[in-house]
């Protein structure tokens, strides 16, 4: 379908470098980089290896990896750099629940600097006063975003903050002698799904919530699960589908008044920064994750880092260390015997924490709250003009606004046209975007997730909600152009069934030639 | 602009210092952020026209009253200018000393190996950077850059599944941990007890209270396992052995065929935690008994970082014992002859918890894919001749310093066994405490030997040293030298 005169969407093609697999690209002899050599004085000291190993432990064939000139494998990953979207490049706002905002150049500037990136763990603490210094105000910024008492960065993520979370809070049932009467940990099904899955990786039966007619999670469901088995509850706010709950108080009330411990998922906070707090809202503990909400890059899927905090209640169990400051001195503080003890090796994901001490110096206060506003403005913006769309809906009619994303669906496009959210996903790839629909399972049908962040200016919004018009329109008038998408990226569709079949999966280069072989 | 809780935070410098952060913003004045181009007001009005408001105040009518926050956050004002921001900042990392700046020998999981210029190009390249969960299509590359990842490190240790990374060597440790407790049905995992504590206790806390960890005694003179002790401890209930090669404590583990042979006869797993900077000279655990492989990748590729640049792998056979257990992301190849193109997509996604909340295994989330894409870097420039020369270069150093140091008197290696490049030296015969010695040597540039002391009581006046490829002879007899001053 031809873009239309007024639209704003672009004659995109993505990068088709036909790449080979870096191991094609072997030539016997060729080299990448050379290591230092020995010296010859321990070279002639020492000799072979076979001297200074253990026979039984020589490895006796070189590793069977590729054999590419510098220049050669530089230009490959280039290629493969290419043939990848990248947030700094597209209106990345179809990745809703992971705050997909701009990632500041000069955060990257900074974390290069070889007194951020040559820092070893087990120097001198008089060496590293700078890298303490940055965690110590973290944890005192992140306490007064939350009104929480302490915090760590011992999280290596958002899910591994759930980790701990549900680590300290049966920790707080051991020490009542109770962790064992209480085996029950109540999430609900518009939470992200780690608030289930790792909660059971510390042996909680978990017990999900679903939404009542208006969307907010069922206080009466949960008035009747609540029992003296609940260790506790862990909860997002606002939840995936973009709602606000205003009875969470409510909710946190009810958990703790049968003795359960009540914990924040505040992985995603953008819209909701210096407007209303884990504290009033009658939490135990929160965590944020920097990599959404504090700007930090996400890699293709980590480094992440996410603070997590506690009340005083709770301070002894936090994972160590903590940084303290005697008014001198940043030194690491290991806590007492009452920790978890720790969740990650060393101390933390510096380079994101550093990053993220940048981008909130830049902002200030005012500036976190213009944030939160501007995303929250964003995504009604993203609403009004969305729910006009012709087989877009905007499910649940609780609430008179939604804060920082919304839970969208294509079911009445899907029912019209038989062309659904996956088939848009892949036809957005064709005009430079990225549409993702939502967590399994899907309790809204052919979803899409929004979440516009306050990076993106009007006029990007606008450009992106043309090329939403125009697949919903095209999936009507032409829906084979849909449902064969993509057209204009680095490959075609493929028939993903050899994923799920052990006879033909390959996840290595070595599988793939002993499978294809057979 | 500061709130009165000012008391809560006494030691925090900023209240002195707000009137040189302070930049000239007064509340009546539009605060337009870089960050945030929407913050202009033609922007702002045009858009609460289009929703139907006239406030953005109006967008949070959902939050009641009582759960409000009444006062500003309190926290330093912005720094709007780019110029200061990066002064600040620079500001604070200057009270740091970089091992760039200081001879260093600290290892111990972490450890300053020289990172080729062109991982930091790719890893620094926006399209890789920014990007996070696109489909196959749109993010074909990152698909393609860590299914490579997968099957290099698979090349290093010779075995045909291996993971998306997760966050570091105690999680993948962790893990395969896990795994094995679900394989066999069995809630005790055995652990040598020279294992580093820093990683004992990320797996402590994530096995319990749903796996136990029995600790099995090494033999005091060479720090390898105690078979008799590891035989008393064998049960019907016991899933497996995790140990270290080469272990934290430096030395090799020879018996690593017998303690495999000992625990396949009960029907438990074998993992073994590795380094692969040293697989280029090292047999892989693979060849002496092991299912499972785990470890760290910082090693290849990727800066210190205070210790925060840390990545994990697991990996195994490709069977679906082992393989629908994986928590972890698994990218896998398939060809469209059709159209020529190599495709790339997950590998048995139902088992995750993205698919499947609490009845997926484990967890699986964002966790360190950037220093995976950086290590496939990383192996592409080395290739075979390069991991042969470094695991060459490292156990070289590792033992010439080594064997220098005991020259000297008081100084001996503590364990009486090979070495890859770390080591435990015991300075108990000079007088001098690891702190005493240390201080002596930061005196003259020089990070000296971890103190072992704080972590085993066993090891008091023991230091563990780490070579890494970028230390010449001259920085090993300096060290050496250094040492001998320090103790007469």
């Amino acid at each position: 379908m031809h873009i239309q005169k007024d639209s704003r969407l672009r004659k995109f093609h993505q990068a088709k470098w036909d790449e080979e697999i870096i191991f094609e690209l072997s030539v016997p002899g060729e080299r990448g980089i050379v290591v230092p050599e020995v010296e010859p004085e321990i070279e002639n000291e020492l000799g072979e290896v076979a001297n200074v190993l253990p026979a039984n432990m020589v490895r006796k064939n070189k590793p069977a990896l590729p054999e590419v000139g510098q220049m050669r494998v530089l230009k490959h990953f280039l290629r493969l750099s290419q043939e990848n979207l990248g947030g700094d490049l597209n209106v990345d706002i179809g990745q809703g629940t992971c705050t997909m905002k701009y990632n500041p150049k000069v955060n990257e500037a900074i974390v290069r600097s070889h007194k951020a990136s040559k820092l070893h763990p087990s120097q001198p603490e008089s060496t590293v006063q700078g890298a303490l210094q940055i965690i110590h105000e973290m944890e005192q910024y992140f306490r007064e975003m939350s009104g929480m008492d302490a915090f760590s960065f011992q999280p290596s993520s958002g899910s591994h903050a759930i980790l701990v979370m549900a680590s300290i809070m049966q920790k707080h049932h051991e020490m009542r002698g109770e962790a064992s009467l209480r085996d029950e940990l109540i999430t609900t099904i518009f939470s992200h799904p780690s608030n289930a899955a790792a909660a059971a990786v510390k042996g909680y039966k978990i017990i999900t919530v679903f939404p009542d007619q208006d969307g907010f999670p069922d206080i009466e469901e949960l008035k009747r699960v609540v029992s003296s088995r609940t260790a506790g509850l862990f909860i997002t706010n606002p939840e995936d589908i973009g709602l606000f709950n205003p009875r969470i108080d409510e909710f946190t009330r009810i958990v703790r008044e049968v003795g359960g411990i009540c914990g924040y998922d505040q992985a995603n906070a953008n819209g909701i920064l210096g407007m209303t707090r884990a504290r009033e809202a009658g939490f135990d503990m929160c965590f944020f994750n920097l990599h959404k909400t504090f700007g930090t890059p996400h890699g293709c899927g980590g480094p992440a880092s996410a603070a997590i905090g506690v009340t005083n209640e709770l301070k002894q169990f936090l994972p160590v260390p903590t940084v303290a400051f005697d008014g001198q001195n940043y030194r690491l503080d290991w806590g007492n015997e009452y920790s978890i003890g720790k969740s990650r090796v060393f101390y933390g994901a510096f380079p994101v924490i550093l990053r993220a001490y940048a981008w909130i110096r830049s902002l200030g206060a005012q500036g976190l709250e213009e944030v939160a506003r501007i995303a929250v403005l964003n995504n009604n913006y993203m609403l009004a003009n969305i729910i006009k769309i012709e087989g877009a809906t905007s499910p649940y009619p609780g609430g008179k606004r939604r804060i920082e994303q919304v839970r969208y669906s294509w079911e009445k496009l899907h029912r019209e046209t038989g062309v659904g959210t996956h088939d848009i996903s892949l036809r957005m790839c064709d005009f430079g975007f990225h549409l993702w629909s939502s967590h399994h399972p899907f309790v809204v049908p052919e979803p899409f997730t929004i979440e516009p962040t306050e990076s993106y200016s009007k006029a990007e919004l606008d450009e992106y909600l043309d090329g939403l018009r125009h697949i919903a329109e095209e999936a009507r008038l032409e829906p084979e152009t849909v449902k064969t998408a993509p057209h204009r990226s680095a490959v075609h569709k493929m028939d993903e069934s050899c994923m799920d079949d052990p006879r033909r999966w390959a996840i290595t280069w070595r599988a793939y030639q002993k499978k294809a072989r057979q | 602009m500061w709130s009165s809780t000012a008391e809560e935070l006494p030691n925090i410098k900023w209240y002195v210092n707000k009137t040189i952060m302070n930049t000239k913003m007064n509340t009546k004045k539009d605060f337009i952020h870089p960050y945030i181009p929407n913050s202009v007001p033609a922007n702002k009005k045009a858009m609460m026209e289009t929703i139907g408001i006239t406030d953005i105040a109006q967008l949070y009518e959902d939050i009641p009253e009582r759960l409000r926050l009444r006062s500003k956050i309190n926290i330093p004002a912005a720094i709007l200018s780019e110029a200061a921001l990066k002064k600040h900042v620079n500001t604070v990392l200057a009270k740091n000393t970089s091992c760039e700046e200081r001879l260093s020998f600290l290892g111990g999981g972490c450890v300053n190996n020289y990172v080729p210029a062109i991982c930091d190009e790719i890893v620094g390249r926006a399209e890789f950077l920014t990007a996070y969960a696109g489909e196959p299509y749109e993010d074909h590359g990152r698909f393609q850059a860590l299914f490579e990842y997968e099957s290099l490190m698979a090349e290093l240790l010779e075995l045909d599944v291996v993971n998306v990374p997760t966050y570091d060597w105690g999680q993948a440790a962790s893990t395969s941990v896990r795994m094995c407790g679900r394989i066999t049905g069995r809630s005790e995992m055995l652990v040598p007890d020279t294992i580093s504590p820093d990683r004992f206790n990320v797996i402590h806390n994530y096995c319990h209270p749903v796996m136990k960890l029995i600790m099995v005694k090494h033999h005091r003179e060479t720090g390898m396992m105690d078979l008799k002790d590891l035989r008393s401890k064998l049960n019907a209930n016991v899933a497996g052995i995790y140990f270290e090669n080469p272990s934290y404590l430096g030395f090799i583990e020879e018996q690593g065929q017998e303690i495999a042979d000992l625990l396949h006869a009960l029907g438990g797993e074998v993992v073994v935690g590795t380094d692969p900077s040293s697989l280029g000279v090292l047999a892989p655990p693979v060849q002496y008994g092991a299912d499972i492989c785990c470890g760290d990748i910082q090693s290849l590729g990727n800066h210190m970082y205070f210790g925060g640049a840390v990545g994990g792998f697991i990996s195994s056979r490709d069977e679906e014992k082992y393989v629908m257990e994986y928590p972890s992301r698994l990218f896998g190849v398939t060809r469209n002859e059709k159209k020529g193109e190599w495709h790339f997509g997950d590998v048995a996604y139902s088992r995750t918890s993205f698919d499947g909340r609490e009845k997926g295994k484990e967890f699986v989330g964002t966790a360190a894919a950037l220093y995976g894409i950086s290590t496939a870097v990383y192996l592409s420039l080395m290739g075979p001749e390069g991991m042969v020369e470094l695991g060459k270069k490292l156990v070289s150093y590792a033992t010439y310093t080594a064997r220098r140091l005991a020259e000297l008197k008081g100084i001996r290696i503590r364990f009486n066994a090979f070495i890859f490049k770390e080591f435990a030296i015991d300075f108990s015969g000079t007088g001098k405490s690891v702190a005493a010695i240390n201080q002596s040597l930061l005196e003259k540039g020089m990070f000296g030997g971890k103190d072992l002391g704080t972590e085993f009581p066993e090891l008091a006046n023991c230091a563990l040293f780490c070579v890494t490829d970028n230390h010449t002879k001259e920085d090993l007899d300096s060290l050496v030298s250094a040492i001998g001053k320090a103790i007469s």
